[in-house]
């Protein structure tokens, strides 16, 4: 508890805190029973329940002055902590500098589902800018008692309430509430997860007020990690605690079925942890658990390969029998549409099977002292976590803290939540507390993966070449063997391995989610998807769920690479021929805002003049993401010998409604771009009869800064009287539809499948 | 098995006792504590567990305590601090570059050995000196502007 300051131009009275309450003496013109009063109808001195009815657990005024926003997700180093606080500072009147937002911790905020949807400002900010008004409105109304002042007489600036015609009648936030907690209800919509809301009485401010929303301000995580003073989640220590490691089948479904614990016995401290499928090892040193995994004789079940061969995998899709049927979007109808078409165009497209693979592996802290567990997670979803560490070890949820630490990467349902669920499993085999970090083995071919899928497209086009049906049919696994949260222990390794029965869910589009074609105004469209069944049930290391702009990469390869087909048979400039069946002025605007930054040349695309050895083109994309929207340019050289391509420029035209931080947001698309073009020119996942064959750097191999392109043009469209949606992710979309429709442009040659490697390229050359 | 090693790392000597064998990461790491050298693959592969060896760039995830002997370890911690900053941590500020930053041992001790032996390179000879590092998070246009911006800070 600190000492109240003598608040300035508030000489008649002198305001001291004892107790825990805000206390005035002298009251002219005011009694110390009414200042009583206005202190007890908002305040306490210990925090209300962590419930999302309470303002509290959103917004603390501390003792010194800072405010605290508690916020239910978490950054994985994109800044949306940053504009989290911008959008808090605006609606409080305090200085962005002032506030902390304290992410991730199940004991300090509460479930607003974690990183996921790149929803962290579009739904994730909406409960914090509520809660930051409702604080403001709540400080205004206490001053207004305190000082004896009308609150629409008031004025605020930087956490000081003032009388707008009498600046010395002043009052804190600090000095009204710092270091207790607001007891105001507030009203909440009863969801959780990434919809979890809350309004108060207040209403927040219009975005025409906002000073701070709309200016670049920096990362407070940069300087630490530059100078090594940032505990990732691999540096988090716990007194005890024990190194783990697991060890996998050679054959992806086998279990052992006997495991000779001498072999490891001349390693100190080397102990074994087996239930049923579940077999790792800790030691008291780190590299001691490594060689024990090494070393450790197993006997493995004898189990028929799962997989079928690499080379036939969108075969065995294109033949696989269907689990679910979904007609996303219907417009009109396409069969009257196709029968009287002139000329019907279509394609195929595959896309494979791609990995997290973080630049580590996966890493999770595990104590569990006197009947309470606390994990330290890199999990993206702390708040599920707790539910998951609860589930797998039998004990009740409220006995379960999880606390977010950063992770090497993180960008959906990565290795995280299992490395954490693992470590769960083995702190309460061994009675230590346990350190798990995996394998890189283990972080590539164990990691969940985005499925890989076929797409069928085909249009209808009339006399004139006008586009009259347009009919989009994805073939794929399902995009959630596990879901994407671990808060069921069955969605995890060690849950299916300990026996629990997988449940995959039958899903490949979410209904409502922006489907392809969906912008362009062609009469009659039918998209529909279709799931297959998975290749091994339980505990596959082919596993799905979401993985960065989960669907985003093939769906939109697919629909835009189409697109652009529609636009050489019809001789048309792709540009134009996407502005002729767009109608939302904002998707125009994104295009053409695109197109004019490339300095875009009008022409239909196509290889032009002689055949060189180095050819270039160029190609655009357009993708929607919820109300997000991209446009994108690449510009490439492909060398015709190699096959090799490089992307020299991207430009990204972006339009994600109201910017809350331009520099922030330039740098999140600029990195996703890079991101993407990994993912389109060489991701991956390589698979033999038995297991996974991508398993290091050297067999998933990402892109390299000597691909990087030389430059990533960025233009912001700011749309203030729109909410702000996210920016996260759209931008990767784009990325591999915008690549092949330029080596299109480049080459003459399509490419239907990913990734744009050499040798595909070369063999689509020659 | 286990033997003696001393280890001098960012100009403090620590006596640690070990299997020769193990790679000087887990030393780093596991014994002496330290946070900044990352385990990312292990395999020299990705350039996150890279300390100096004597000024040179290494890979500590694959180099054997037992091949460590008199060299002078500098780590991230040890390049430069907040009131003596290295010129590529202020530029990495500056340029606000890492997105998670697992990654940044790698690039910023394999650009500080490369910076100190080149004057003013080109965008293309930055990209040469650190291909082969991994960033997941693409942050490889920022980290080539902050290579620059430290290289002209350097003269
Ligand atoms: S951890 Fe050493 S190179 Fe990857
Ligand atoms: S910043 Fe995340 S791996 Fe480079």
């Amino acid at each position: 508890m600190t000492k109240m300051d003598k608040p300035a131009g508030f000489s008649r009275r002198s305001l001291l805190k004892t107790g825990g309450a805000l206390v005035v003496s002298v009251g002219m013109p005011i009694g110390l029973e009414t200042v009583t009063a206005i202190d007890q109808a908002f305040a306490q001195g210990t925090r209300p329940p962590l419930t999302p009815d309470q303002l509290s657990s959103y917004i603390a005024v501390n003792a010194d002055g800072t405010i605290s926003a508690f916020f239910g997700k978490i950054d994985g180093g994109q800044g949306v902590d940053v504009a989290i606080g911008q959008i808090v500072a605006d609606e409080l009147d305090v200085a962005v500098a002032k506030v902390k937002v304290v992410m991730g911790d199940s004991a300090t905020s509460v479930n607003q589902g974690g990183a996921s949807n790149a929803s962290g400002i579009e739904e994730g900010a909406v409960p914090l800018r509520n809660a930051a008004a409702e604080a403001r409105r709540v400080l205004v109304e206490m001053a207004a008692g305190l000082l004896s002042v009308p609150a629409d007489k008031l004025v605020v600036k930087d956490g000081v309430v003032s009388a707008a015609d009498d600046p010395s009648k002043r009052i804190t936030y600090t000095q009204m509430i710092g270091g207790r907690y607001f007891n105001v209800p507030v009203e909440w919509n009863k969801k959780w997860g990434n919809p979890l809301s809350i309004v108060g009485k207040a209403k927040p401010k219009k975005p025409a007020d906002y000073k701070i929303v709309g200016q670049t301000v920096r990362r407070n995580d940069v300087a630490p990690k530059v100078f090594a003073r940032f505990d990732y989640i691999t540096d988090v220590k716990v007194p005890g605690m024990v190194h783990g490691r697991m060890l996998r089948p050679p054959v992806a479904g086998a279990v052992p079925t006997s495991v000779d614990e001498s072999s490891v016995k001349d390693i100190s401290g080397a102990r074994v942890v087996w239930k049923q499928g579940f077999l790792g090892v800790v030691a008291d040193k780190e590299w001691d658990a490594v060689r024990a995994a090494q070393r450790l004789k197993v006997t493995w079940s004898q189990v028929a390969p799962p997989f079928p061969n690499e080379n036939e995998l969108y075969d065995h899709i294109r033949k696989a029998p269907v689990n679910k049927r979904v007609e996303a979007m219907k417009v009109g109808d396409i069969g009257p549409a196709f029968a009287g078409a002139a000329k019907v165009i279509s394609a195929e497209y595959d896309w494979p099977f791609q990995s997290h693979s973080s630049m580590g592996p996966g890493c999770a802290v595990v104590d569990i002292k006197d009947g309470q567990v606390t994990v330290w997670t890199g999990s993206q979803k702390p708040h599920y976590a707790v539910e998951g560490v609860a589930g797998i070890l039998g004990v009740p949820r409220d006995k379960v803290r999880a606390i977010w630490v950063m992770g090497p990467g993180s960008y959906g349902r990565n290795d995280a939540a299992d490395t954490m669920i693992d470590a769960a499993l083995l702190a309460q085999a061994v009675g230590r507390p346990v350190r798990l970090q995996y394998s890189r083995e283990e972080g590539h071919a164990w990691n969940a993966k985005s499925p890989a899928s076929v797409h069928r497209v085909r249009a209808g086009l009339d006399q004139d070449g006008k586009v009259v049906a347009f009919h989009f049919e994805a073939k794929s696994f399902s995009r959630l063997d596990v879901a994407s949260n671990e808060s069921e222990p069955r969605h995890t390794l060690a849950g299916q391995l300990t026996g629990l029965p997988p449940k995959p869910a039958d899903i490949y589009l979410f209904p409502g989610e922006a489907a392809p074609g969906g912008p362009y105004s062609f009469p009659n469209k039918l998209m529909a998807w279709e799931t297959i069944p998975p290749l091994l049930a339980s505990a596959s290391p082919l596993r799905t769920s979401h993985l960065r702009d989960p669907l985003g990469p093939e769906l939109y390869f697919a629909a835009e690479s189409f697109v652009d087909e529609l636009a050489a048979a019809t001789g048309s400039d792709p540009v134009e021929f996407r502005l002729r069946y767009l109608t939302d002025q904002r998707d125009i605007a994104v295009v053409k805002a695109a197109a004019e930054k490339a300095k875009w040349e009008t022409r239909p695309s196509g290889p032009r003049g002689p055949t060189s050895a180095v050819a270039h083109g160029r190609g655009i994309a357009f993708a929607r993401r919820g109300k997000t929207l991209v446009a994108l340019v690449a510009e490439v050289d492909v060398d015709r010998q190699s096959g090799k391509l490089r992307a020299r420029r991207f430009v990204v035209a972006h339009d994600c409604g109201l910017i809350i931080n331009p520099g922030g947001l330039r740098q999140c698309i600029e990195n996703q771009t890079v991101y993407a073009l990994s993912r389109s020119m060489w991701e991956e996942v390589h698979f033999s009869r038995e297991k996974v064959t991508s398993v290091d750097w050297a067999t998933y191999p990402i892109l390299d800064i000597t691909e990087a392109p030389d430059a990533v043009d960025v233009v912001l469209i700011n749309h203030p009287e729109l909410p702000p949606s996210g920016a996260g992710e759209p931008t990767v979309r784009t990325v591999g539809a915008a690549i092949a429709n330029a080596v299109f442009d480049a080459t003459g040659v399509r490419l239907r499948r990913g990734p744009f490697t050499p040798d595909r390229l070369k063999a689509a050359l020659s | 098995m286990s033997q003696k090693f001393t280890l001098t790392v960012n100009g403090k000597a620590h006596t640690i006792e070990a299997d020769p064998d193990m790679p000087l990461l887990y030393a780093l790491r596991d014994d002496i504590g330290l946070n900044n050298p990352k385990f990312g693959c292990g395999l020299a592969q990705c350039g996150a567990c890279t300390v100096h060896l004597d000024g040179q760039p290494t890979r500590s995830c694959v180099t054997p305590l037992s091949a460590v002997g008199k060299a002078k370890i500098t780590t991230l911690a040890g390049l430069g601090t907040p009131s003596s900053p290295h010129p590529l941590q202020t530029a990495y500020i500056e340029e606000q570059v890492p997105q998670c930053g697992y990654c940044i041992n790698g690039w910023i001790m394999t650009a500080a050995a490369f910076l100190g032996k080149k004057k003013k390179p080109s965008d293309a000879e930055i990209r040469d000196a650190l291909s082969g590092l991994k960033c997941r998070c693409g942050t490889h246009m920022g980290i080539v502007r902050a290579v620059k911006r430290a290289a002209e800070m350097m003269g």
